[in-house]
């Protein structure tokens, strides 16, 4: 049977712009194709700057992850002029980065996902009581009453009865795929309205300590936040307790709205554990340094490496195995396109090789996409929350073991099904779940340090320019909510020389390699995968959407040759 | 704020009568009207003509694009901290066309944005985030295979105007900085035949973004700019101006490191690098995530995100700026108070026409980076 070429572009609710190219025969997908689309070439901008404000830079490469970058950043240039920060600084920061990775999940899962999962028509038709009822089965959430849902029901009717839909103008409203009764439907779309109001509440922590959400202020050596309980310019009581009444409202919306949905809306969809599975190789660099950030035994989720989804084994991970290639990428390097570059070495020089817009197909084209191919020891390897429950599961993490159990149990599968596009999207609820209980230790442990007498939140004997080494060079690790995150920055006479990321989406987005391994969505979308309708493609976006795409993050440059900034200064 | 709201808006009904679905009575319409009348900076005559002019009000289109960007904007929208009764008037917009947030992709969503343009042409508000590469081709930023540039002029010319969201929109941001690999422009490089606003900042402030849009349905026309387009509500004054901490900066009592006594005091952070004397922005005033806070206040310097070209010229961030010190900025900040006034005052008389957005006033006062330094830095601290 002849195999039809179809296209998905925009991939809509995701960051950035993401284009999605298919061959479908059979009513499945036989091959795929992932192109990320839009290049800023950032790190030629990173260079000759002050390594002090590149955190700024770095942190705009990504405004809903807005965090990652910055820290990453500030891990980098603390590794290349040996910056040890305070105590206090490092639960700040992960104060922060727990939060940003429970509010950006749960935004995931209700404003970017549900919709693949969720018909928001057929809520119209749920009986109000029967949702009550589903709901306080497993949740005692205080909005579950008939009389609640009636109410959301109401607004839906009028808002679909006036003909001007807005955001759900053409979604694929009634495909067969839709499997939740009218009466979870209505469930979800109920919290989808909540969940805005809730992140918007949480979120605050970040401009607590960094004075604004999106992109809040980080700074090298520390955080500016200064402690002082006797001001009112500083941290004191009074935010103290707000932070604490944000972490607490944060684990409870958690607990009682983001994760029984979850696996109530999962228990429908069991299907599709044996859906999307992909790569097979997982990466973790691990997150949450609990003591000093170059301590790895410290990290709440472990460092590690699966392969083959063998989960008896867990592999050590050495940053200096991974190479980038660019054998179907817009770029060309030095040594010719076989070659694979460790950062260090990171050249990049972008040549579009592409048709000329506008466009039909890339997928006919050698080269298709502005995302590089990065490689651990020549294997693609999938990063993210799955990959990350993965190996702390095969590393005997406690909590994860349980909470996994837990699920595969609720859902009545066995393990196998966490390789799937259903198991990428439980395991982002499960490191939810740990962040917001977590979130509360790291605020006790907080607050009695400050009990204790230190207030200390910035290191300051290396501040000083003139106190840095001729040259060094620095490797900042991150295990962001979308994967693991790597800076690597080289710093000359004060100035950044050369600049390096690779991030979450470049690992997930990749295209093929030379051997002609495929990146892992490209691989999860040819595993066992369905396209029923090629007109109404909801089955792409499910699995596509599991990944929660970051395509900012994903595209960056480097030019080897210099093309070294003019040196910027305020007159 | 642009949410499926509670009670959807439906075509053909007015806000007012909207609003009674709603439950919401006269007497709190009428002090939302008066809340964002003072945000606007307008006095409180105009409360009644505003609700007037609400009440009136039809559903209007709004379409997004998102080109070359980070969604950090649109984020920021996301925590928007109106009263509510304001998200309840600024969710009633019918947002036609937004990729972070809609149901529809690939050719489901381009129709979408086809329908709309075509049903409202002439008469939607077009918003955009994110700048327009327009090196080699526009082939840096591309959706559905067609380039930022060919679908910002297609989406541009039905729009009745065009609000320009964050530093990306307003002049390239980060992608912009030297050497702007990309060829990264604004929009109102792109756009130049009708009224385009620039809503600054890295990202801005969403009450910014709601206030602008109330602006335009209540008097028919987009608020009063800058010279660089800023509406005046939100960008007529500089940062150092509205500071809490000017008492500190004119006592010379300076943080000199960060985490130091000074620091645990709210101290003045103009000598690690506080870019506020040089900043117009509506931060310390507007706030932060329902006014929970901002970055002076949490202890960073500003770094001047709402300044065109601030990659380049407010960096290196830490490096203080070399001549506002001393007294010599006491006399200067004089100037610059009276060029305003007078700015100001020119504006409300041209403001008559909708079209007064074009009459782009120069504020002499500015960014005072433009001077050689001058004299020696007054430390008194």
């Amino acid at each position: 049977m002849a195999r039809t070429k179809v296209v998905v572009d925009p991939i809509t609710r995701i960051e950035g712009h993401l284009r999605i190219e298919v061959q479908a025969e059979d009513g499945r997908i036989a091959d795929a194709w992932a192109t990320s689309t839009q290049f800023r070439g950032i790190e030629i901008i990173m260079q000759g700057r002050d390594p002090r404000d590149a955190w700024a830079f770095t942190q705009r490469i990504c405004g809903v992850c807005t965090v990652v970058h910055a820290v990453a950043s500030l891990r980098a240039v603390e590794d290349a002029l040996d910056i040890r920060i305070p105590p206090n600084a490092n639960i700040i920061r992960n104060m922060i980065h727990g939060m940003q990775f429970v509010q950006d999940h749960v935004i995931h899962f209700y404003h970017l996902h549900a919709l693949d999962w969720v018909d928001v028509v057929s809520a119209l038709s749920a009986d109000p009581a029967g949702t009550a009822r589903i709901a306080r089965q497993v949740s005692p959430w205080p909005n579950n009453s008939e009389t609640y849902f009636r109410e959301i029901q109401d607004r839906l009717k009028r808002f679909v009865s006036g003909g001007q839909l807005g955001i759900f103008t053409n979604g694929y409203w009634g495909h067969p795929a839709y499997k939740l009764p009218p009466e979870v439907n209505l469930l979800a779309v109920a919290h989808y309205l909540e969940a805005l109001d809730w992140q918007r509440d949480v979120i605050r922590l970040h401009t607590i300590f960094g004075g604004k959400n999106p992109h809040p202020n980080f700074l090298v050596g520390g955080m500016a936040s200064a402690i002082n309980l006797e001001d009112t310019a500083t941290i004191n009581a009074e935010r103290l307790t707000d932070i604490h009444d944000m972490i607490k409202r944060a684990r409870r919306f958690v607990e009682q709205v983001y994760w029984p949905d979850l696996l109530a809306i999962a228990g429908f969809y069991k299907d599709w554990a044996a859906i999307g599975g992909g790569t097979g190789n997982y990466l973790a660099v691990g997150e949450f340094p609990e003591r000093d950030v170059r301590d790895v035994d410290s990290l709440y989720f472990p460092r590690g490496i699966i392969l083959g989804k063998n989960l008896e084994e867990v592999w050590p991970y050495d940053h200096e195995k991974v190479r980038e290639h660019i054998n179907h990428s817009w770029y060309e390097y030095e040594g010719g396109d076989d070659v694979g570059l460790h950062p260090w070495q990171g050249e990049t020089k972008p040549r579009y090789t592409g048709p000329e817009p506008p466009w039909e197909f890339l997928q006919d084209h050698d080269k298709y996409t502005w995302m590089k191919a990065p490689r651990y020891e020549g294997r693609p390897m999938e990063v993210g929350p799955l990959a990350r429950a993965l190996v702390a599961y095969a590393s005997g993490h406690e909590e994860v073991r349980e909470l996994v159990g837990e699920t595969l149990g609720r859902l009545q599968v066995g393990p196998s099904a966490l390789f799937s596009t259903l198991g990428r999207t439980a395991a982002r609820g499960i490191e939810t779940v740990l962040l917001a209980r977590r979130l509360e230790k790291w605020y006790n442990d907080f607050v009695a340090r400050i009990r204790g007498g230190d207030v200390q939140t910035f290191t300051r004997d290396k501040w000083d320019p003139r106190t840095w080494p001729a040259t060094s060079q620095g490797y900042g690790y991150l295990d962001a909510p979308r994967g693991a995150l790597g800076h690597w920055v080289q710093i000359a006479n004060g100035k950044i020389s050369r600049y390096q990321c690779v991030v979450p989406s470049t690992w997930n987005c990749s295209p093929r390699d030379g051997e002609g391994q495929m990146g892992p969505y490209e691989a999860s979308l040819v595993d066992n995968h369905p396209l029923v309708d090629p007109e109404r493609p909801i089955e792409i976006l499910r699995t596509i959407h599991s990944f929660d795409p970051c395509m900012a993050c994903g595209v960056h440059v480097l030019d080897a040759q210099g093309n070294v900034v003019t040196k910027v200064q305020v007159q | 704020m642009f949410f499926p709201s509670s009670h959807p808006w439906v075509e053909g009904e007015t806000l007012g009568e909207h609003l009674e679905q709603r439950g919401v009575n006269r007497r709190d319409f009428l002090a939302f009207c008066a809340e964002f009348t003072a945000i606007l900076g307008l006095s409180s005559a105009f409360t009644p003509r505003m609700a007037e002019a609400l009440q009136q009000l039809k559903r209007p289109t709004v379409i997004w694009l998102q080109l070359q960007e980070c969604t950090g904007c649109v984020e920021s929208v996301l925590r928007t901290a109106e009263p509510s009764i304001g998200d309840l008037v600024l969710d009633l917009v019918s947002l036609d066309y937004q990729h972070t947030l809609m149901a529809a992709a690939g050719h489901a969503a381009e129709r979408a944005l086809q329908a709309s343009m075509e049903q409202n042409a002439g008469s939607y508000l077009l918003v955009v985030t994110g700048s327009i590469p327009l090196a080699d081709g526009g082939i840096y930023t591309t959706i559905g295979g067609r380039t930022a540039q060919t679908i910002i002029e297609e989406a541009g010319r039905g729009a009745a105007a065009v609000i320009a969201v964050g530093a990306c929109a307003h002049f390239g941001s980060v992608q912009a900085a030297r050497p702007n690999p990309t060829g990264a422009v604004g929009v109102d490089q792109i756009i130049t035949d009708k009224p385009v606003v620039n809503i600054a900042g890295c990202p801005p402030i969403a009450d910014t973004v709601t206030a602008t849009i109330v602006h335009y349905l209540t008097f028919g026309r987009i608020p009063d700019l800058d010279h660089d387009r800023r509406p005046l509500f939100a960008y007529g004054a500089r940062i150092h101006d509205q500071c809490p901490r000017r008492a500190n900066f004119d006592a010379g009592q300076f943080v000199e490191e960060f985490d130091d006594e000074a620091a645990r005091r709210g101290w003045c952070l103009y000598k690690v690098g506080c870019k506020g004397p040089a900043t117009f922005s509506p931060c310390p005033i507007f706030q932060w995530n329902t006014r929970t806070s901002w970055p002076i206040g949490a202890g960073h310097p500003c770094i001047g995100c709402t300044e065109r070209n601030f990659w380049d010229t407010m960096t290196p961030f830490y490096e203080r700026m070399p001549d506002v010190a001393g007294f010599g900025i006491e006399r200067r900040v004089d100037l610059i108070g009276a060029a305003l006034a007078a700015g100001a005052a020119a504006g409300v008389a041209a403001h008559a026409v909708a079209t007064g957005v074009h009459r782009v006033r120069q504020r002499r006062a500015l960014p005072v980076l433009d001077q050689p330094p001058q004299g020696k830095e007054g430390d008194r601290g």
